[in-house]
């Protein structure tokens, strides 16, 4: 036998699918054959009782398959296999699931008639297929997006059922689970469709998903909609000011208090998605120093972006004249500079040491605003950006990052590259959280002392890629910008190592060489050392 | 600058090449034979179970090594020449050094047995024995049955990589209950029963007779000695124990006993010559500790403190307070000071268990001065930082359970157990009082 024969090639699958898992696994596949059918104009009727059957066997073969999976054994991790079975390292069926799902969310986002969307008329298809449950609840016919929304909520739903199965010995666990399912199906689904049925001839709101923040939102601040909101009275107005006062004072306090994961893993869609679906796919994410580069470029890129482009759309429906409203063009724009400013400045000033090499992108990526917002001024006369309108602007935003990245790739991908690419990679929200975190809050994750064997558990279960090995093993604690607080890391550590906590800012970044355990001047020693090293 | 040559890459070898590095520029080179790179021992059955890659075993990227001048080189030494300074390969050319590291740890001990070389019957310990598991016990059609001789941390890791793939397993343990000569009672019976909810056949008070032929030179069956059964199997693990791999020296100068004889510099008795880890024996115990500490911890500590002396520090080994970890299937363990399997002379003890879950906490106190001398936890985490001071300190038990909160480490929202635990302590103790 060789010496660096990989194991994983020969490895097989402990404990292949069982008979109940494979039958609860037909049942799902059952309602999305139901799915099928309709978006072949199959003609299924009456609708309501497809589509309860189709939506009851989806759920019910997940919540099946997740008994099937965890009831009667004892609790603890359940990562058996996850190496070994196909679905969940890149086998055949993990790339026909990502082709599968890559293709459908093309057909979503480009392509939407082909499953029946007809905006002049009734819906056909599988879009008629969700129309039933539409008018129930927001009584208007469905859309592409109401079924998106609709089958992503029954994702979370019942793949958190799963999850929680999974994870029954974590409270942890179970309660941020229970808290994105809430958001999801309360605030990102049911809401806004009852918000829709208010709508009428003289009083319109926009579709409003309250956990939605900018720039997750990114179109949140167009013209048509901050219109409708400001036309739609003291409550259209409150949800404009809602908008603004949860980037700049909701985000900046929760994010002190307890880190980004308040958001990222316990309120927001993208990452309930992530943690329920997603999750058997979280060690598939690439730990490479290479890929961490590449993370801080892009997903600093897209802030840039994001940026330039919805200050360029408020830009571009603002006047001119200080007496028709006291927000104008240049005012505006000023305004942006004068707060990009200020927050690089301070950082600087008072945060140097904690970004460090961070320093030099933070420098580029404020420079390219700059520049950006300067351009928006000197060619404000056409209203265009590096020979784009703002408009346009916005779509090649929408169609990149909205669409192609956080749809297509982020999830279509999850069976390939693991379940946050697109947290990890793409999102706006989650960088600029990060950058929050890591500058200021009381979030940390404390390393117990000399206990990590090394052994690399948190690493590799580690669904944004970071390699939290690295830091315990030389009893640091683990301070990452990109860490959405998911707490596997700490989960499946068997020696206890690693304990998600809020506490003070002061030690909470703590070089250590010599770890617990040694002689106590031995540690003073080399640490004080390291220092001047 | 030096020569520095170390032999074996694993924790405590690596440990004192990167400190080395560290300090100075001295030239390093780090000599394996089982894999090119360091890997994390500890990991191995993470691997077979399906949970990691073999590239996830690995702490440092490939390039780490080139990137800090750390030297690899994948061979074995044959034995070393301390009176001409060499170290002699099976394959390359000799190596001299200026200083020589010995991290050789450890072998599975196999106590001479009737048919312990058969095919099929083998420790778990090294890369190439991870690699053997999956050869003879790739599922439960190859491998109908596998016994484990010996429950100890690696028995029951060795278990539960079995039964990740739903494979029969029969353990023969010593002990009267599983890992009484470390555990006390208490929580050795609480394992008991883990143990059998995940479906091992545990046997306790039973040794090995024997491991039976099947005529081809592979195990077939082993007979239990106490009651001359024969159960029949496809692979055997021995467990019961490992010894410093330190055979490849018996020729040197360099004095062994059962390891590299070693005093508190970590020096051996030859000039420029020293042991860490595992392969390390020392001259004499330090504390409570047993002269040969196989743990990954006392390793890292060793390498650590033997690269001050060779850049210059002369440091001597000089641990702080105890402590380990391990992981029984599905229940953490972690330990502080010390805990025996009975209290020692003096001392007296406090147990809670949690009414349902397996989560209990064990404590050693002095009697009289009620000095807290050690606590086991299960179910539990506990904060190192806190514990080691509380030790340092030399608190009492008393205060120990007044503060257990402030050393909770388990996650957020999980339920406390401190309060249960200080209502148990505090009946008890005024029980006592009134006596
Ligand atoms: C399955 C398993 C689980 C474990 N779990 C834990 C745990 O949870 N916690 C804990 O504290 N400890 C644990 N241990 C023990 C821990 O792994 C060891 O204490 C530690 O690895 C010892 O490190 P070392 O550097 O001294 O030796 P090793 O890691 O054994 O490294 C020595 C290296 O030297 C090589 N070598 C030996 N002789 C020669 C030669 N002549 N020429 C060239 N190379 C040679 C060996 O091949 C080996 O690669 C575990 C051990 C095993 C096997
Ligand atoms: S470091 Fe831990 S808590 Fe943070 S994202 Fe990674 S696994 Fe989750
Ligand atoms: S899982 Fe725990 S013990 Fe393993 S490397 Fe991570 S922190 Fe260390």
């Amino acid at each position: 036998m060789s010496l660096d024969r990989n194991l994983s090639l020969t490895g097989e699958a402990p404990r292949k699918l069982n008979h109940q898992q494979k039958l609860s696994t037909a049942v799902g596949i059952l309602g999305l054959i139901i799915l099928l059918l309709a978006s072949f104009n199959v003609q299924l009727q009456p609708r309501w009782m497809f589509l309860t059957l189709a939506l009851s066997a989806i759920a019910g073969g997940i919540i099946w398959f997740a008994k099937a999976s965890y009831s009667g054994i004892p609790k603890g991790i359940k990562n058996d296999g996850a190496f070994l079975k196909p679905m969940t390292s890149r086998g055949v069926v993990a790339y026909a699931t990502g082709i599968g799902l890559t293709g459908f969310y093309i057909i979503l986002y480009f392509f939407p008639e082909l499953i029946g969307l007809n905006e002049n008329g009734a819906n056909t298809g599988l879009i008629a297929l969700f129309d039933p449950l539409s008018q129930f609840l927001a009584n208007r016919p469905a859309s592409q997006w109401f079924v998106y929304g609709t089958l992503y909520t029954i994702a979370i739903l019942f793949f958190g059922i799963k999850f929680m199965w999974k994870y029954r010995h974590n409270r942890y666990q179970r309660l941020r689970t229970f808290s994105v399912s809430f958001f999801q199906l309360g605030f990102a689904f049911i809401i806004p469709e009852l918000m829709a049925r208010l709508n009428s001839k003289d009083f319109s709101l926009p579709y409003y998903d309250l956990k939605n923040i900018w720039p997750l939102n990114y179109y949140n601040f167009q013209q048509y909609r901050v219109d409708s909101m400001i036309e739609a009275g003291d409550v259209g107005l409150g949800l404009l000011i809602f908008g603004v006062v949860s980037i700049f004072i909701i985000t900046p306090i929760l994010t002190f208090k307890y880190g980004k994961r308040w958001y990222c893993s316990w309120v927001c869609g993208c990452g309930g998605l992530a943690e329920t679906a997603g999750d058997p796919y979280r060690h598939l994410s690439d730990k490479s120093t290479r890929a961490w580069k590449i993370e801080r470029w892009l997903v600093h890129g897209v802030v840039v972006f994001v940026t330039l482009m919805t200050t360029a759309v408020i830009y571009s429906y603002l006047g001119t004249d200080t007496s028709k409203y006291w927000l104008t063009k240049s005012s505006f724009l000023l305004g942006v500079a004068g707060i990009l400013s200020l927050i690089f400045a301070w950082v600087m000033i008072f945060k140097r040491e904690r970004i460090q090499k961070d320093a030099k992108y933070a420098a580029i990526g404020f420079f390219v605003l700059i520049i950006g917002l300067m351009g928006l001024h000197f060619i404000s006369s056409t209203d265009q950006l590096f020979l784009l309108s703002a408009g346009d602007l916005q779509k090649s935003y929408g169609f990149l990052i909205g669409s192609i990245f956080s749809g297509v790739v982020g999830t279509g991908f999850y069976p390939i590259l693991g379940n946050r690419v697109w947290c990890r990679f793409g999102c706006p929200m989650a960088a600029i959280l990060g950058f929050q975190q890591k500058l200021f809050s009381r979030f940390r994750i404390s390393t117990n002392g000399g206990q990590c064997i090394s052994c690399g558990n948190c690493s590799t279960y580690c669904e944004m890629g970071i390699d939290v090995r690295a830091y315990a093993q030389k009893g640091q604690n683990i301070v990452r910008s990109s860490c959405v607080g998911c707490g596997i890391c700490s989960a499946v550590c068997p020696r206890g190592v690693l304990k998600l906590e809020n506490d003070k800012v002061k030690g909470r970044i703590n070089p250590k060489d010599v770890l617990l355990g040694n002689d106590v001047n031995l540690m003073e020693y080399v640490n004080s050392k390291i220092k001047n090293f | 600058m030096k020569n520095i040559v170390i032999i074996g890459n694993g924790i405590s070898g690596i440990t004192a090449a990167r400190h080395i590095r560290k300090f100075s520029d001295h030239h390093i080179q780090v000599i394996s034979a089982e894999s090119e790179y360091f890997f994390s021992r500890t990991a191995l059955m993470y691997v077979y179970m399906g949970h990691m890659n073999w590239k996830h075993l690995l702490p440092y990227e490939n390039d780490f090594w080139r990137k800090n001048d750390i030297n690899l080189v994948h061979d074995r030494v044959k034995t070393v020449k301390p009176e001409v300074k060499k170290v002699l390969l099976d394959k390359g050319e000799p190596i001299a050094y200026d200083d020589l590291i010995i991290a050789t740890g450890s072998k599975p001990n196999k106590f001479g047995w009737p048919g312990q070389e058969l095919k099929g019957v083998r420790g778990l310990y090294s890369k190439q024995d991870l690699e053997a598991l999956e050869y003879y016990v790739p599922n439960k059609k190859v491998c109908k049955r596998a016994v484990i001789v010996g429950g100890g941390l690696i028995g029951i890791e060795l278990a539960e990589m079995l039964r990740s793939r739903d494979i029969p397993v029969t353990m023969l343990v010593r002990e009267s209950n599983f890992w009484n000569n470390v555990l006390p009672d208490e929580e050795a019976k609480m394992l008991n029963e883990h143990i059998r909810e995940h479906h091992i056949d545990l046997r306790l008070e039973r040794n090995l007779d024997s491991i039976i032929d099947d005529g081809n030179g592979k195990v077939k069956a082993i007979k239990v000695k106490e009651t001359s059964e024969v159960i029949g199997c496809d692979y055997v693990g021995l467990t019961p124990g490992v010894s410093p791999n330190v055979s490849f020296l018996k020729d040197s100068d360099i004095e062994i006993n059962k390891g590299v004889v070693v005093n508190r510099y970590l020096e051996t008795n030859i000039d420029h010559v020293y042991a860490i880890g595992d392969c390390a024996e020392q001259k004499k115990p330090i504390g409570n500790r047993p002269p040969i500490e196989a743990v990954w911890y006392t390793g890292r500590m060793m390498g650590e403190v033997v690269a001050q002396t060779i850049c210059g520090n002369k440091t001597a080994y000089n641990p702080g307070n105890w402590f380990n970890s391990a992981k029984f299937l599905d229940i953490e363990y972690q330990t502080y000071g010390w805990v025996f399997n009975q209290p020692q002379n003096g001392d007296d003890d406090f147990y809670w268990k949690h009414p349902d879950e397996n989560i209990c906490i064990h404590i050693h106190y002095e009697r009289s001065s009620r000095k807290f001398k050690g606590i086991n936890t299960f179910g539990f985490r506990l904060r190192h930082e806190v514990m080691d001071k509380w030790l340092n300190e030399e608190r009492s038990v008393d205060f120990v359970i007044d503060h257990i909160d402030e050393a909770n480490f388990d996650p957020e929202f999980y339920e406390d157990p401190t309060k249960a635990i200080k209502k148990a302590f505090y009946k008890k103790h005024s029980n006592k009082a009134a006596v």
